[in-house]
């Protein structure tokens, strides 16, 4: 590195590299001498080693259960014995599990198909970690076959819907301005919905899961990062388009960020259905899958509606409708195969992001011309929200 | 609740909400087949030398603990009865002595899995003190433990030498503090198959963590020679949840599975059976393949039943006698199965 000696005028300098590294190396000799020297009245704590074990994931296959267990304890923490409804059963791939490092036990066990298990893991202190089994269904094998069911159910509810919902723009470009806002207007009623769902699920599927990786926290990281990273994509976009002179409204720019908002929303909800299916706690009755498919046909008007004035080739529509459905399928993959607490945390927090700045985007094109919001606004922002509402009970029922 | 409420419930193991038993057709997506299937694999065995691990519960690993690190091994710990030193007081009689310490120690109650225990003699159960009706009985207690204890004998004493706080203070006994020591002293009355233990506040957790041990008083006349043995019915509340996690006899649990009492056949055996499980109500002993002769409290030297199985409360204690007249291996557990499936299970080997 040449800076600061360049210029030889100037008084002599240290060199800003330098500047940057002494408190770095500072610190890591501060560090060196707690760890050579030991830190003087901090290097003993009080009381039993903390043992905490968290099940990441249980997988289930004839006379045998699986359970895949993470330390999120400062301690490393050895599973001993493990008991399956009050039995202790012999069982492999026990021993120490460093801290934030995991380990799969595997039990053989008769297990009955539809009964309730309790599985405590029990510790070499005589601690106990308890892993309930509440409906005992066989794991599907995760082969080419598996991966084709998730991909076709990730169509099912995620491209399938989202492109029938976008058959609505041939109406749109004939309705007027005033319904056209109100359409906007539906749209964020209907993102605000799925961002507050998504949000609550998030932190659902977080509290329950491991917290030595940030647990509630990793939402809301998700959701900053990818709230900043569109609005820096956004700001890209913009100041190119200004370059290169575009006139008009950025309607196709717009649906694709809408677009992105709803599929990383679409990915959350396809890792869900993959774990829940591979979990066996989802029948995949039909009625489910057209509970899905009305519901997310919505997500398709919510991408459209931003195009209502805009030429937009068939080509770019597909682009848009694959951007929303298309992580369905990956959610679904990612869901069967290594559903991992931390990871979903983190993918719903992007999707809520997403969400947020999507509405952020919207918000412009749903004022009226008087720049306040009118009847047609609140109207379609409450029918969003309670559409996306009554929908929703299809799934659920 | 909505679908994603739903689905995240299925989703993570331990969530599932009630809905799902009955969202969820049992026959499921699966076929009723699954059920039939897994019924008939077991677990693997766990190899040569123990008892065969296939067909019933058993714990992880070797199968055992390491009884040089306890200090002691059920196989041992099984036949071995302490009479302690003699000798004649002036009058003929005969004085019995024994030294007993209390000591906190750290055992191993299952494979990998250790417990702070508090000892007698640095062995749970304590040792097994014999000795014959009407003979003087000196107890020479310390207590080397970083708590309170005493020794409270079942038995016929008096008061002040009944091992129980607030009692005998004045002559030195009752709750004995750390580094300080007693003498208990009494008769031998009556015969049978009797029991001490700790009596210190909070009494639970003096008992449940190890401070028991068997007591025999010999008749008289003695009983009919005999393969004899002491079973101590205990349990280890490792989690401090006021419930067990490990129940065996004799502390280790399988252990007399992975490692089966060698019986002759026809010999006469006789079991000295004592419940000192804490925290559940009831504990029981059964037999396979045979009958034996039930004595209760072995207060009397006639038997008052001819069973397989025997129920007991906390303390209640008898004393058992049978012969195999066929060899083979044959097992005895507590017939709560639960406490059999959680290590209270063994075998004898008949040869």
């Amino acid at each position: 590195m040449e800076a600061g000696t360049g210029r030889d005028v100037a008084p002599p300098r240290a060199p800003a590299w330098l500047l940057g590294a002494a408190p770095l190396a500072l610190l890591a000799l501060a560090v060196a001498l707690l760890v050579t020297v030991g830190a003087p009245g901090l290097g003993d704590r009080n009381g039993a080693p903390v043992e905490e074990l968290a099940v990441e994931r249980t997988q289930m296959e004839p006379g045998e259960i699986a359970l895949t267990v993470r330390n999120e304890g400062p301690d490393p923490v050895s599973v001993e014995q493990v008991s399956v409804n009050d039995a202790y059963y012999p069982f492999s791939g026990g021993g120490e599990i460093g801290r934030l490092g995991s380990a799969t036990l595997t039990i053989p066990y008769p297990w009955i198909e539809g009964e309730a298990y309790e599985v405590f893991l029990l510790t070499s202190s005589g601690a106990t970690v308890e892993a309930a089994i509440d409906a005992a269904a066989e794991s599907p094998a995760v082969d080419p076959g598996f991966l084709g069911l998730m991909a076709l159910l990730g169509i099912y509810v995620g491209v399938i819907p989202v492109a029938i919902g976008m058959l609505w723009l041939p109406l749109l470009r004939r309705s007027g301005p005033h319904l056209v806002r109100g359409l906007l207007a539906f749209t964020v009623g209907l993102l605000a919905f799925l961002g507050v769902d998504a949000l609550l699920e998030g932190l659902e599927v977080a509290g329950a899961g491991p917290q030595a990786l940030g647990g509630t926290a990793l939402v809301l990281l998700g959701a900053v990062v990818s709230y900043l990273l569109l609005a820096w994509a956004d700001a890209g976009m913009r100041s190119r388009r200004r370059r290169a002179g575009a006139r008009g409204a950025p309607g196709f720019q717009l649906a694709m960020l809408v677009a992105i908002g709803i599929g990383l929303h679409n990915l959350g909800e396809g890792i869900l259905i993959g774990s829940a299916y591979t979990a066996g706690a989802l029948a995949l009755g039909s009625f489910l899958v057209v509970g899905f498919a009305i519901h997310n046909t919505t997500e398709g008007l919510a991408i459209v509606a931003p195009l209502a004035e805009s030429r937009v080739s068939v080509r770019r529509l597909s682009a848009l409708g694959l951007v929303a459905g298309a992580p369905a399928v990956l959610g679904a993959w990612i869901g069967a195969s290594i559903f991992n607490p931390s990871l979903v945390s983190v993918l719903f927090g992007l999707g809520i992001g997403a969400i947020a700045q999507v509405i952020v985007q919207i918000w412009p094109g749903v004022r009226s011309s008087s720049g306040q919001p009118d009847g047609t606004v609140y109207g379609g922002l409450i029918l969003g929200a309670l559409v996306m509402y009554a929908t929703g009970l299809l799934i659920s029922a | 609740m909505n679908r994603r409420r739903l689905l995240a419930g299925g989703a993570l193991a331990g969530m599932a909400l009630p809905v799902l038993h009955e969202l969820v057709p049992h026959e499921g997506l699966h076929g009723g087949g699954g059920s039939a299937e897994a019924s008939e694999q077991h677990p693997a065995s766990a190899g040569e030398g123990h008892a065969s691990h296939a067909d019933h519960a058993a714990f992880a690993g070797s199968g055992t603990v390491d009884h040089s690190f306890n200090g002691f091994d059920p196989a041992e710990l099984l036949r071995s009865f302490d009479w302690g030193r003699t000798r004649r007081l002036p009058g003929g009689r005969v004085l019995r002595e024994w030294d007993v310490v209390a000591q906190d120690k750290e055992i191993e109650v299952a494979p990998g899995v250790h417990y702070a225990a508090w000892t007698y003699n640095g062995r749970v159960p304590g040792p097994t003190l014999r000795c014959r009706e009407g003979e003087r009985l000196r107890i020479r207690f310390v207590n080397a433990s970083s708590h309170p204890h005493t020794m409270h004998f079942h038995g016929v004493h008096s008061a002040f030498m009944d091992g129980m706080p607030g009692i005998g203070e004045s002559r030195g006994g009752g709750q004995i503090e750390p580094g300080e020591s007693f003498d208990y002293e009494f008769d031998a009355e009556p015969f049978g198959m009797h029991l001490y233990h700790c009596h210190v506040a909070p009494l639970a957790a003096h008992i449940a963590k190890g401070l028991y041990g068997a007591f025999i008083i010999d008749p008289k006349d003695g009983r009919a020679d005999a393969d004899e043995m002491v079973m101590v019915m205990n349990a280890f509340d490792t989690n401090f949840d006021f419930g067990n996690e490990v129940y065996a006899v004799n502390t280790v649990g399988f252990a007399y599975q992975d490692q089966p009492i060698r019986i002759r056949r026809n010999e006469l055996v006789r079991i000295y059976l004592a419940n000192l499980v804490e925290y559940d109500p009831v504990n029981s002993f059964h037999l396979h393949g045979n009958f034996f002769h039930h004595y209760p409290t072995g207060t009397s030297l006639e038997p008052t039943e001819f069973t397989d199985i025997v129920v007991q409360g906390q303390a209640q204690r008898c004393i058992l006698e049978m012969r195999f007249p066929k060899p083979g291996r044959y097992m005895f557990h507590g017939h709560k199965t639960e406490f059999a499936e959680l290590g209270w299970t063994g075998f004898f080997e008949v040869s």
